[in-house]
């Protein structure tokens, strides 16, 4: 679980981050969701640790993130795997080698055990080790490379998982897959797992709790099933942007009328 | 207040660079993977630019120094300390900083850029050490074997003249390069090479490292790279001069 107490972030003395507090339960899918520009990266990458912030608390299980000395964030991103928007895959490593590099850093396992382990990630994500592992990221498509990265973020039994708009750049049914792929694996781990996305299709699909961000604050907590009947302007405006949930709500009032 | 800002975030990132690696088998297998990216690859520019003006110099010399009272010897004598004082130290670190330092910029630059650096960070991972230290290590330690082979092609060249044209016997030549021989030369050379090694793996790493936006930033960062440790390298030569000549 990480709890996330009145954070504030800013940059040049422009406040970015006002006064967000949210909890992130294990075991489901957390999103941030808001508009481009709306400080959900921001606050991801905060959260993480690697934007340093003005004031609060970022606790993970008791652990306050902004009290850390190096040494301790360092040995917190041993439990961290992170699924960057562009993948963020080592260009000059082969597929295997890419899901081998955090076993390689940091567990004390034979060459030979690193390899399964790695095969068995490669696996978890539906990719063919066999077919795969010789390749390069530029070798392999982008729904492959997020995959890859997928299976390099759980190479360490991670506690907790970021994931940057992993959905960017994919077709809707690669997305869907990747989606459905974090969800299973947030369950099976128990994972406390967020995700930074715009993306309505991901959101209906897995979005079990999701934290609305507008111009830097919080302006909404939910969960999928309240997101058409939130009474918040800025949320309607961000989910009814397009004209498949417009068409969506009308339905939902005929229905509710009826 | 920008060169003072620049050279503070210098210091910082080499502190974190110069500390232990996270993993020794894994500097362990970088390290020689730098020396060959970076010195081995580049052994034969090295060849071809020290031959060719090893030969030019020494015909320039002899064109310019054409003189009953100036010995012919002399001519081999002047390639000689020319190659080990300066060229085969200075001008090839000016050569390399535009090769190999814009090489590591725009590497590292795009690493910043498509987020590997914080894919790195966030596994835990020191990532200015585990990608700037085995880069400034394996040039150190190429540049005196590179230095080493660049006076040695000089030198070739210069024979080559002898060879090829009458404008001065080899005897001479041969001669010229042996006499009055002053073994610190070499030492200096080496010496002025080591930082200069550190000075364009360090400063180019800096400006990739700190690359943002896109494909153009990465080309500045790397354009930047190469302007600044070319400048660093000149300082860095009067102050090497000052204390190790005078």
């Amino acid at each position: 679980m990480i709890e996330v107490k009145n954070l504030y972030k800013s940059f040049d003395g422009e406040m970015v981050l006002k006064d967000i507090s949210a909890t992130f339960e294990s075991g489901i899918i957390n999103q941030i969701i808001g508009k481009s520009g709306s400080g959900k990266t921001v606050l991801m990458k905060s959260i993480i640790g690697l934007f340093p912030i003005d004031s609060g608390q970022i606790l993970y299980q008791e652990r306050n993130l902004p009290n850390m000395n190096r040494n301790e964030l360092k040995l917190l991103h041993q439990e961290v795997g992170m699924l960057f928007q562009g993948a963020a895959l080592f260009d000059s490593m082969t597929v295997i080698e890419n899901v081998m590099f955090p076993l390689e850093m940091f567990s004390k396992k034979s060459k030979q055990e690193m390899i399964e382990r790695a095969r068995f990630c490669l696996e978890r994500v539906n990719l063919q080790p066999d077919t795969v592992s010789s390749l390069f990221p530029s070798e392999i498509s982008g729904g492959m490379q997020k995959r890859v990265a997928i299976a390099r973020a759980i190479a360490l039994n991670p506690k907790y998982l970021f994931c940057d708009e992993p959905n960017s750049g994919l077709d809707p049914v690669t997305a869907l897959v990747i989606d459905r792929l974090i969800e299973e694996i947030t369950q099976e781990y128990n994972i406390t797992t967020i995700i930074n996305t715009h993306d309505m299709n991901s959101i209906m699909e897995i979005g079990a709790h999701i934290i609305f961000i507008e111009k830097g604050t919080k302006a909404w907590e939910g969960s999928k099933e309240e997101i058409f009947t939130a009474n918040n302007e800025a949320l309607e405006d961000f989910v009814f942007a397009s004209n498949l949930y417009k068409k969506i709500r009308k339905t939902q009032q005929k229905t509710k009328n009826n | 207040m920008l060169g003072l800002d620049t050279l503070g975030r210098y210091v910082v990132l080499m502190k974190r660079t110069f500390t232990k690696p996270d993993n020794w088998r894994m500097f362990g297998r970088q390290l020689p993977r730098e020396m060959v990216k970076l010195g081995v690859d580049s052994i034969g520019i090295i060849i071809i630019i020290s031959i060719f003006m090893g030969a030019i110099m020494l015909m320039q010399t002899i064109l310019n120094t054409e003189s009953p009272f100036i010995p012919r010897y002399s001519n081999g004598l002047i390639l000689r300390d020319t190659m080990l004082l300066e060229f085969a130290s200075s001008i090839m670190s000016l050569l390399l900083a535009g090769k190999v330092g814009s090489n590591i910029a725009s590497e590292i630059g795009t690493m910043r850029i498509t987020e590997q650096i914080d894919a790195l960070e966030i596994m835990g991972v020191n990532s200015a050490n585990y990608l700037i230290l085995p880069k400034v290590i394996g040039l150190i330690l190429c540049m005196p074997v590179l230095v080493t082979l660049s006076v040695f092609c000089g030198l070739l060249g210069g024979l080559g003249i002898t060879v090829l044209t009458d404008m001065i016997p080899m005897a001479d030549f041969i001669y010229g390069i042996q006499y009055a021989f002053i073994p610190y030369y070499f030492t200096y050379s080496i010496i002025k090479s080591l930082f200069f090694g550190f000075i364009i793996a360090s400063v180019s790493s800096f400006y990739g490292y700190y690359a943002y936006g896109g494909a153009l930033d990465v080309g500045r960062a790397s354009t930047n790279a190469v302007v600044n440790s070319s400048i660093a390298i000149l300082l860095m030569n009067i102050i090497l001069t000052r204390i190790l000549l005078t």
